[in-house]
């Protein structure tokens, strides 16, 4: 790497100093939208009691799925993670520990978190089992719950486009987590389609600028879907 | 008769104003899109990151970057906007959707709202729904009257695990449209051919039943 030329060949070289037991935020909604060469390669590099931050937790054979079934996550913060046998199982049998969190207090705890804000105030949770422990305020006449923000070893992100100096641009709803997420970790890693000479993107229209991102790999991606839903053609 | 799942849809779509910008939760409420009056434009906010969410596309326009909440293939009208989940809950916690609808567990006459966790059962997560209970001002709670036993889920102080506490203000059940507030659910609507007395003995929290209860109109 030279200047700010962020661009890496190898997955190797992408995930260099990532180890057992760091903490990890992976981008994506349900199979939208995620890293998949990099998850593939943390299965690879075997790497164990990890700490995952993701909305979900992907599916038995793809995705997070794939870690959990290594058994390599000791903890998995999520929203949601109702499409996953293996995760159930695990949380059950108490070998992983689950921290459930509202699906916009947490994209705010990393918003947060890659924005310097040690902590928030929100009405979400309030006299629920999320706001037991934690400190509340009343204001203006309206409580609220102190949630702490996110910040993470690395993040793993996947972007439509990136240049070689980092600046990234999502594609849909493939954006999900991943814009706050490349704000929030020591070390960011975009897995991108695409990548591009500085000046090829649009100033305007970078939705993350390069400064937060440290390494960028392009790939191909098999985009699996969910949930195929369809209208017959007219 | 008690409303099927698409009569409930239709007449909660009759909430709808022109210009409303609507989150519709997984379950019967994604079914309110199918009854948006025509010559009224509405646009749906899905929370992973769309504004103007269309039907589900054809075969050959299915795109694995453009799902909704539900992890479904959609597509997205013209005037659509995509962005982050941080901005997505940014709108929902501030205030900025104009009615939201989601499904539920139980409800009671304070307004809270179970829907995500049943104790000893597996717990999947809540989602976005504790955050859209807490933003939302403008919010129609689609549900069961009582379950297959007949045991009200309109309770005088929720029994499982909240999701929102004193957020919600109307329901809707296959039975009847009803109001809470002032610590009770006032009856607003019963279902065409639904008795007040079924009504009055499905509902364990204290309800209020006016002189006239008129039958919904679809």
């Amino acid at each position: 790497m030279a200047g700010f030329n962020k661009v890496v060949h190898s997955y190797d070289e992408a995930l260099a100093g990532l180890t057992d037991n760091m903490t990890l935020m992976v981008g994506g909604f349900g199979l939208c939208g995620i890293p998949e060469g990099l998850i593939n390669h943390m299965v690879k590099l075997g790497v164990t009691g990890l700490t995952a931050i993701s909305n979900n937790a992907g599916v038995d054979d793809f995705g997070l799925g794939l870690l959990l079934k290594q058994r390599q996550i000791s903890t998995m913060i999520a929203s949601y993670v109702g499409e996953n046998a293996t995760f159930e199982q695990q949380m059950l049998s108490g070998e992983l520990n689950v921290i459930l969190t509202p699906q916009g207090t947490l994209a705010e705890k990393i918003r947060a978190g890659g924005a310097g804000i040690p902590a928030f105030f929100t009405a979400t949770g309030y006299g629920t089992p999320i706001a037991d422990g934690k400190e509340t305020r009343e204001i203006k006449g309206r409580h609220y719950v102190l949630e702490e923000s996110l910040t993470a070893d690395f993040a793993l992100v996947r972007a439509w486009k990136a240049d070689t100096m980092g600046n990234l641009v999502f594609r849909k709803t493939a954006a999900n987590f991943n814009p706050m997420m490349a704000t929030a970790g020591k070390i960011t890693v975009v897995e991108a389609e695409e990548i591009v000479q500085p000046g090829e993107l649009d100033p305007n229209h970078i939705h993350t600028p390069g400064i937060y991102v440290d390494r960028v790999i392009q790939a191909s991606f098999e985009k699996r879907i969910e949930q195929r839903t369809v209208k017959a053609a007219k | 008769m008690a409303l099927s799942r698409e009569q409930l849809a239709q007449r909660v779509a009759k909430e709808m104003q022109d210009g409303f910008y609507v989150n519709l939760g997984i379950g019967i409420p994604t079914l309110v899109a199918n009854y948006i009056p025509d010559g009224m434009q509405v646009m749906l906010q899905s929370e992973n990151g769309l504004l103007g969410m269309g039907e589900f596309p054809t075969e050959d326009a299915i795109d694995a970057d453009l799902i909704n909440a539900g992890k479904q293939t959609v597509t997205a009208v013209a005037g659509a906007s995509f962005f982050s989940s941080a901005e997505s809950f940014a709108m929902i916690r501030g205030g900025h959707v104009d009615l939201t609808v989601l499904g539920a567990f139980e409800v009671d006459v304070n307004g809270s709202i179970a829907s995500w966790m049943i104790p000893g059962k597996l717990i999947k997560g809540m989602g976005g729904a504790m955050d859209l209970v807490a933003g939302a001002d403008n919010i129609i709670v689609t549900m069961m009257h009582a379950d297959k036993y007949g045991n009200s889920k309109l309770l005088p102080l929720c029994e499982l695990p909240l999701t929102g506490y004193g957020c919600i203000k109307r329901v809707m059940t296959d039975l009847a449209f009803i109001e809470i507030k002032d610590g009770a659910f006032h009856l607003l609507e019963r279902a065409p051919g639904v008795s007040v007395e079924e009504i009055i003995a499905k509902t364990a929290g204290k309800l209020i039943v006016p002189e006239h209860v008129p039958e919904m109109v679809f």
